[in-house]
């Protein structure tokens, strides 16, 4: 087993009620480094994503084999304590969801759900989650405004600031720019290059170049398989299977 | 078929009009040389800026491919690798001008020995057989190519020593005998560039890079 894996997977399979979406899973995600998943819709990467922090739980019929850890702890024991691990490992959508309350309410309210109640404290916290998140500088002065009144890129970057304030170490993205014009893209890319000094980033994206960019390894997942999990240098110039070359030079139909 | 392989395909049509023309200048060379045609030799010097136009060509037609494409894996070390073997085709050009230059000095003198074709012919073979193996992505083509550049180095080496005997006999063959030393090493330097094209080649089919004797890593 890789000594720096920070979550590490064997043998994980996914059911949705009868039908089997992933197959034997086996992958060790490294600390501090920025892992892309890829493949086509429907190849489970996405299903995969959310199970590193149990997000298919309120699926009906979803269940899971095998093992999946975060820091050797297993994900799935009966004991663990869901909310508190996703306040470990925070995650981040396609589309970007802020409530419809101030720019500082979105940051604030999960704290205060979490117990905080020290005022200045939680100033702080915004504000290192909103510099965190690059956005400060362009809310600084409206703290009190509605997030909705924010571009789709400041709302996406607002998002990523309110799962920061909970400091988890995971960072789970799944598509945080597929919705986005290409200067707010850069921005959340190199948002994304920043953050993973701090923490464990797992990203998933249909954009090959936003993979080929922002991450350490790759994952090429298809037909709820890993097919291919090396460092991305490597997928993207001599990958070793015929399926990921075909996928990334766009061969399938 | 996806639109980047009709690219794929125009690219390597290109390439492949460029050696031809490249060919066709190193068999001229050949023949400037063993037939002492100075003629022949002036058009082949001519011929060189078809060569220099096409490399130019070549240049902006693998960088928009790149721009434009954003190739990946196989697609992307074919157009790196075409990007690569450009200016090797020009470089192997340059030298059959370098060659025709050397054959229109001598045709100012007696002739001091006929050629011994063989170290050019095989040069010529290489090129093409380089340019094959590219083509068609052939790996085994390309290491027995890379295999034969032992012999040429062998050959001119041999073509060396013959000469040297001429400029040790009569000082009066010393600027002919340089001058066909300089036509051998000449085409052993056609050799090498065939042999950069296969490594090319091997590291465009494989994934593994072979020059400067590489050990690829472990995968």
């Amino acid at each position: 087993m890789n000594t720096n894996a920070k979550i590490s997977v064997r043998d994980f399979n996914f059911f949705y009620g009868e039908s089997k979406v992933l197959h034997g899973i086996d992958i060790d995600i490294p600390e501090k480094e920025v892992t892309a998943f890829i493949g086509p819709s429907g190849c489970g990467k996405s299903t995969f994503l959310r199970s590193i922090n149990r997000m298919n739980d309120i699926i009906p019929g979803a269940r899971v084999e095998g093992r999946l850890t975060i820091d050797g702890q297993d994900l799935y024991a009966p004991n663990v304590d869901v909310v508190s691990l996703r306040r470990r490992v925070g995650m981040v959508f396609q589309k970007s969801n802020p409530f419809p309350k101030s720019i500082y309410e979105n940051i604030a309210y999960g704290l205060r759900i979490g117990g905080l109640r020290d005022r200045k404290k939680i100033d702080e916290i915004v504000e290192r989650s909103l510099h965190r998140a690059a956005l400060w500088g362009e809310v600084k002065d409206r703290l009190n405004a509605s997030a909705l009144a924010l571009s789709g890129g400041q709302q996406q970057r607002l998002c990523i600031a309110r799962a920061l304030a909970v400091d988890p170490d995971v960072l789970l993205m799944d598509e945080p720019a597929s919705a986005l014009d290409p200067i707010a893209t850069q921005k959340i890319e190199e948002l994304v290059y920043e953050l993973k000094t701090n923490y464990t980033i797992v990203i998933v994206t249909h954009n090959m170049q936003q993979a080929a960019r922002v991450s350490d390894r790759t994952a090429f997942f298809m037909l709820g398989k890993l097919v291919e999990y090396r460092d991305t240098r490597t997928l993207f110039t001599t990958p070793a299977e015929k399926l990921t070359e075909d996928y990334i030079t766009g061969r399938f139909g | 078929m996806r639109h980047f392989d009709k690219e794929i395909d125009e690219l390597k049509e290109k390439l492949l009009r460029m050696s031809g023309i490249v060919e066709h200048a190193i068999s001229e060379s050949i023949a400037a040389l063993q037939e002492r045609d100075t003629a022949r030799a002036e058009r082949v010097i001519e011929s060189d800026a078809d060569v220099d136009r096409m490399e130019l060509e070549l240049d902006a037609e693998t960088l928009r491919l790149i721009a434009t494409m954003q190739p990946a894996a196989g697609d992307l070390r074919f157009v790196t690798t075409a990007m690569k073997i450009t200016p090797e085709l020009e470089r192997i050009a340059d030298l059959a001008v370098d060659v025709c230059e050397r054959a229109i000095e001598l045709n100012r003198e007696p002739s001091l020995k006929p050629l011994n074709p063989r170290l050019a012919q095989m040069a010529q073979e290489m090129v093409r057989q380089a340019i094959d193996a590219f083509v068609r992505r052939d790996p085994v083509l390309a290491r027995e190519v890379i295999e034969r550049d032992d012999e040429v180095d062998l050959l001119t080496e041999q073509s060396f020593r013959e000469l040297l005997t001429y400029m040790l006999e009569d000082s009066r063959n010393i600027s002919r005998a340089i001058r066909l030393t300089f036509v051998g090493k000449y085409f052993e330097r056609m050799a090498d560039s065939a042999t950069n094209i296969c490594e090319m080649v091997v590291y465009l089919a494989e994934g593994k890079v072979i020059k400067h004797h590489h050990e690829p890593d472990e995968r």
